[in-house]
């Protein structure tokens, strides 16, 4: 569990980045932080390995305080993916997925067992293992940096906008796998992100941020997209624009399916005839397909 | 071109190798030359490589470091020798001080505009991992700015060779002195061999170090770049600094 208490951040500079954050992460969950850009996220999320330190306010991970604890330890024991892999461009993959352990003393060819285990588990091939970061496509790289962060075994994985950099059929890919992972290791996991259909997707608790750190609404997707709490959120989710309030048109696809369209009348999806997950690999279930669902292997 | 071929002749005459006027050989100026210069070497990069490491990790006494190695840069070869010399007395210890002096700046711009060129992400992305500090020094930035770190060696070397000629003037043995007593005894022959010698050698450090720039460099990050800037910073010095010494020699 981690839990924000009155958590407050000023940079050297004056500005505001969060003032007075309280929140409650229960462990085991897939929380999505998402907002616009300089809203504090990804302050918020950097907090928690101490990447930031907070100006005032406390940050405990199960009931023990952060300050008190050793940072470059801290920072051992969780996860960390960020949005350019931030590989190390001189190791080769194993060596990067085997880095942290390499650190804490496992012996080397342990960790080079484990670290091809890792590979296997992040969905990359064993022939991989042996070239450089600059030999990877982005998606590789982006599981290579997931793989390096779930080396140590973390209970916790942070994932600061992970797949921002990646192109959408990757992206997919890569969504789908991440919520695989999520269900198997059954860590707790952070996500930042921007993109509010990637939140709902992803998120078990989605929080929206506004400007400050402010959480304008915190929920599960359904809550959030059923009753926005302001005209904030209404706008950041679309659903002032109509982009969420979809009806069924007169219209059926080819294979007699019901066309889906959304407030301005543009087709937005089909309502599947049987009602079941898209697919049975991982999407969490949900009637309507929409682009963020089309997560074939690309 | 006449006086070119003289000074080839010069050189290729054997028994300069083993004494010149009765003074000594081609041989042992080339040692002393050598020597003098590893002296300096030695202090410069004791001084040089963990202020730089300290500077480029840190980004601390930035704007310092730049101002002094401006100053430096722009100090007279021979006026500070002088100077010194006037305080220090003859000898090899005001010689090693001006070589000192002048090899710290491009050793320590080679260091730490290396570190600053490491990506920020990369090092981050260690920080965040769980690497102290000095783990990303010795295991992120050393290795991904290797390249540009032996570069400042390299200018910082071949700043020293060329200015270890100049201290002949004052009597600190190496190449230079042929030059020097070239001139005096109208002997333009001994000059140009000097001149010569002096250049041969800075070109096969130069070589080494370009070698070495090739071999240090990790695999699987990409090279281009960095070769290119330290190659040209390694070849300025030389070449003003030995048409300093035969302009002043006159």
């Amino acid at each position: 569990m981690i839990e924000f208490r009155g958590v407050t951040k000023q940079f050297p500079d004056g500005t505001l980045a969060v003032d007075d954050f309280t929140l409650v992460i229960p462990s085991r969950q897939f929380i999505v932080f998402v907002g616009s850009s300089g809203c504090g996220k990804t302050t918020i999320l950097r907090m928690i390995n101490r990447m930031v330190d907070p100006t005032s306010g406390q940050i405990l991970i199960d009931g023990d305080d952060i300050a008190k604890t050793d940072a470059v330890k801290l920072r051992r024991s969780i996860g960390y993916v960020m949005q350019q892999s931030g590989l190390l461009p001189h190791r080769k993959v194993v060596d990067n997925v085997s880095t942290v352990p390499r650190l804490k003393g496992v012996a080397k060819a342990k960790a080079r067992d484990d670290a091809m285990a890792l590979l296997k588990t992040v969905g990359l091939d064993r022939a991989l293992a042996d070239r450089y970061p600059a030999q990877l496509s982005g998606g590789q790289q982006q599981r290579v940096g997931v793989a390096r962060a779930l080396a140590v075994d973390p209970n916790i994985l942070l994932m600061d906008e992970p797949f921002g950099a990646v192109d959408p059929l990757v992206r997919a890919e890569l969504q789908t796998e991440i919520m695989r992972l999520q269900r198997e290791l059954d860590k707790t996991v952070v996500f930042v992100t921007h993109d509010i259909d990637e939140a709902f997707l992803l998120g078990d608790h989605v929080v929206i941020f506004q400007k400050g750190g402010k959480i304008a609404q915190q929920g599960t997707p359904a809550e959030i997209l059923a009753n926005p709490a302001n005209d904030f959120v209404a706008e950041f989710i679309g659903a002032d624009r109509g982009k969420r309030r979809l009806t069924v048109s007169d219209e059926k696809s080819a294979d007699g399916d019901l066309v889906l369209l959304d407030g301005f009348g543009h087709p937005a999806g089909v309502m599947a005839s049987s009602g079941a997950p898209i697919k049975a690999s991982g999407v969490k279930s949900r009637s309507v397909s929409n682009k963020t669902d089309q997560a074939g292997d690309a | 071109m006449n006086v070119i071929l003289a000074g080839f002749g010069w050189i290729f005459t054997a028994s300069h190798w083993t004494t010149v006027n009765l003074g000594p050989g081609i041989g042992q100026r080339v040692a002393e030359h050598l020597f003098i210069t590893l002296i300096a070497l030695v202090f410069v990069v004791l001084i040089a490589v963990p202020l730089g490491l300290f500077i480029g990790h840190t980004g601390k006494g930035r704007t310092i470091a730049i101002a002094a190695s401006n100053i430096s840069r722009a100090l007279p070869t021979l006026g500070l020798l002088a100077v010194l010399i006037l305080f220090l007395g003859i000898g090899l210890l005001p010689i090693t001080v001006v070589l000192v002096l002048l090899g710290i700046p491009p050793l320590l711009a080679g260091v730490y505009s290396g570190l600053e060129s490491v990506d920020r992400t990369t090092i981050d992305a260690a920080r965040a991992v769980g690497m102290t500090e000095l783990q990303i020094l010795l295991k992120v930035e050393v290795p991904l700015s290797i390249a540009l770190l032996i570069g400042g060696l390299r200018a910082a070397t071949l700043q020293i060779i060329a200015t270890v000629a100049v201290a002949a003037t004052f009597s600190g043995g190496g190449l230079g002195n042929y030059v020097i007593s070239g001139v005096a005894q109208a002997d333009y022959a001994q000059m140009m061999g000097g001149a010569i010698l002096i250049t041969a050698l800075a070109l096969v450090v130069d070589g080494l170090f370009a070698l070495v720039q090739r071999f240090v460099v990790p695999r699987g990050v990409s090279r281009g770049t960095s070769r290119r800037n330290t190659a040209r910073a390694g070849a300025i010095p030389v070449v003003a600094t030995t048409r300093t010494l035969i302009k002043e020699g006159q």
